[in-house]
């Protein structure tokens, strides 16, 4: 009847090759292709650059509230690559630089953030899902992918998002049970930027690390450096092979900084320091990434022109597109429309061809007079 | 099949379902190896095996939440929540998502999965196992809402949710589990959704019930024949979410009077816009205020009281004596 440590322990490792002094572990140091390595570079460039755009385009009331991913590049861009198209992407709503990535068009993104229902709309092969916004909910839809397609007998992985605030969530808890369980190829990536809205992680975990969570479920989870683009691409491969190996699910939980606003609703100087801040801008995944780039001859010329070109056109054809057609709510609610739906389609269809009002305020037409207005003195009574 | 209960009904319907289709998969706590603790999915579990009847851990919004993710990749879950009163847990999953990803994805995906639970009262069960809740799903856009009254149509009803493109939400009633048998074809038989039944016809009176209601009604109708010389007609709604509103305003157009009956509470249940429906298509014809007859707005009340409060072949003949006297 001993008391005694299990055998064998558990452990969570922590992974960081290139950090924020431009420091290399060349024995973890990836093999990426020069052109890959090109490629992840200009993703995240453009995510900044979108990004600080956006704000901008919220700030001028062309589109609604955004959340900016500007921190967490590295996050998003090291992971997303290990992913075959084949493979499916399921967002939150902070994954703008991953979704780009995945092929997700930029106008279609801002139409998103501009309301229009066109922004959900992945292409008809794209493995992608749409924008979640409700905390954690997510994650059992990438459960039930990864079921589906083991089912079906696909290879395919599915990698879904979510932040430190969601680990809080029933779902994240009950999503990484059933994918233990299932043993299904699932990728958890956790981007930890340290607050969630105004509550700091502290406040949302007793525990050390999020990568911890994973082993009370049974599947294994790493910490990295989420601001270091290698280590995440590094944990993404290595994760995304062993559910390409049928040997199951795995939490990455990424250790970076949201150095924006949560939304463009939020001010974070009423919750946090310029000096937290200001430490997290030295560890910018961006400038330690052209360093390393930078020692490989890898950087291209004119690279940010080209991204602001690209973005330029995307917003040009973002404004470019055709008006909302009201009625179009009415599409989709179903697969056919019910009886009750065409009526109501029907009304707004017949109040759509009556001329607006003059102007507010105007005198509103007269009420036609109640028709089948039947007496009687029982209901008098 | 011959004379079927209301449970082996519906078991025939997902055997008849997953042998026709192998993207259609089973789901839910117990559901394997247990055959459900009512016994819907016996069975199945050894013709078509773990994968496809699936024991899941206890957890609503995941059973809901992972059949969402498996209906995107083209899927077709059937879900069996244990009791409706344990699907607030999951609620989450059906209102934001499943009922949402054919609008959210503008038709890239949809979700075709049936959610299936026991509902409903008069079964001397604990909290939680007794109440009826069909207006919360009723109410979503998105959704369709499915209640079966009888073995025939539960089976009938069953395979037309989960051949329909759109998230069906299917509540059994627990009494009428083990109620009654009716002859239950071999042949595939489906019911549209979305259309009512009259399941009695008449001239005087109009009585609209649902689920295990649809016998109250009919009892009730019986006695007003009996006791009042009253001709009563009784329309079994079927399918809750679409209402089937023709059929509500072509009996009461007919009848000039309308008494509503349902387990859920009064205040803005089913029966609320039952008669806003009978108002405005009607309203000519109504010779008397709608009325309704349901459990009072109060929470669960114990089984020891519950007869007091769930509607009752009394209470309903009661409701349509004073509708007839207005």
């Amino acid at each position: 009847m001993p008391r005694k440590p299990l055998e064998p322990p558990f452990t969570i490792e922590y992974l960081s090759i290139l950090d924020s002094d431009g420091n290399l572990d060349t024995a973890l140091e990836p093999e990426i292709a020069p052109a890959d390595l090109k490629r992840m570079y200009r993703a995240m460039l453009l995510g900044r650059r979108l990004d600080e755009r956006m704000v901008r385009l919220q700030r001028q009331g062309r589109i609604g509230t955004f959340a900016p991913i500007k921190g967490q590049e590295a996050s998003q861009i090291g992971s997303v690559f290990a992913l075959r198209p084949e493979d499916w992407m399921v967002p939150s709503f902070r994954e703008t630089a991953a979704m780009i990535w995945r092929g997700w068009p930029i106008e279609r993104i801002l139409a998103f953030f501009a309301g229009r229902l066109e922004g959900g709309q992945p292409d008809p092969d794209q493995h992608d899902l749409p924008i979640t916004i409700p905390v954690a909910t997510q994650l059992p839809h990438a459960v039930g992918l990864a079921y589906a397609a083991r089912y079906r007998g696909a290879d395919a992985v599915v990698m879904v998002y979510f932040g430190d605030g969601a680990t809080s969530e029933g779902d994240f808890h009950e999503a990484m049970n059933f994918a233990g369980v299932w043993h299904v190829p699932v990728v958890f990536v956790c981007q930890n930027n340290q607050w969630a809205i105004s509550i700091p992680l502290k406040k949302q975990t007793h525990s050390r690390t999020i990568a911890q969570k994973a082993l009370a479920y049974g599947l294994p989870g790493i910490q990295v450096d989420g601001n270091d683009v290698l280590a995440v691409c590094a944990a993404s491969r290595e994760a995304v092979v062993r559910a390409q190996a049928g040997d199951g699910p795995t939490l990455i939980e990424c250790v970076t900084y949201r150095l924006g606003v949560h939304t463009t609703a939020d001010d974070p100087t009423r919750y946090r320091s310029e000096e937290e801040v200001r430490a997290w801008e030295r560890k910018d995944p961006l400038t330690r990434f052209v360093a390393y780039l930078e020692k490989k001859n890898l950087l291209e010329p004119g690279l940010e022109e080209a991204v602001d070109a690209e973005i330029a056109r995307a917003v040009a054809a973002f404004e470019a597109m055709a008006p909302p057609d009201p009625l179009a709510m009415f599409d989709q609610a179903y697969a056919e429309l019910t009886p009750a739906l065409q009526a109501q389609r029907a009304e707004v269809a017949e109040r759509l061809k009556r001329p607006e009002p003059e102007k507010p305020g105007a005198e509103p037409p007269p009420s036609p007079p109640m028709r089948g207005q039947r007496k009687t003195s029982r209901w008098a009574s | 099949m011959g004379k079927l209960n209301m449970v082996k009904a519906l078991n025939f319907a997902l055997l008849q379902e997953m042998e026709r289709d192998a993207d259609v998969l089973v789901m839910g706590e117990d559901v394997g190896i247990d055959g459900g603790v009512f016994r819907v999915t016996e069975d199945l579990h050894r013709r078509f095996g773990a994968r496809r009847v699936i024991d899941c851990p206890l957890a609503e919004a995941s059973i809901v939440g992972t059949a969402v993710g498996m209906a995107l990749y083209g899927l077709k879950p059937v879900c069996e929540i244990q009791f409706s009163g344990f699907a607030f847990q999951g609620f989450h999953q059906i209102e934001n998502h499943a009922a949402r990803y054919r609008r959210r994805s503008q038709g890239r995906f949809h979700c075709q999965m049936v959610v299936r639970m026991p509902f409903g009262g008069g079964v001397r069960a604990l909290e939680h196992h007794s109440e009826s809740e069909e207006q919360f799903y009723a109410q979503i856009p998105g959704l369709k809402m499915v209640i079966p009254s009888g073995p025939r149509n539960a089976r009938a009803l069953l395979v037309s949710a989960i051949r329909d493109p759109d998230p069906v939400i299917f509540f059994e009633h627990k009494a009428l589990y083990h109620a009654h048998r009716e002859d239950v074809p071999d042949d595939v038989e489906t019911l549209p959704l979305g259309r009512a039944q009259v399941a009695r016809e008449g001239h005087d009176l109009t009585l609209v019930a649902y689920g295990a209601m649809v016998r109250v009604a009919l009892e009730a109708a019986e006695v007003l024949r009996a006791e009042d010389g009253v001709e009563t007609e009784v329309i079994d709604l079927l399918t809750i979410a679409p209402l089937d509103r023709e059929t509500l305003v072509q009996s009461v157009g007919k009848t000039g009077r309308a008494v509503i009956v349902h387990e859920a509470p009064r205040s803005f249940g089913p029966g609320a816009e039952i008669a806003a429906t009978i108002m405005g298509g009607a309203f000519l014809s109504l010779e008397a205020p709608i009325r309704r007859v349901t459990a009072y707005d109060v929470p669960f009340v114990g089984f020891a009281r519950e007869k007091v409060n769930v509607p009752d072949v009394g209470r309903v003949v009661a409701a349509a004596r004073e509708t007839l006297a207005f």
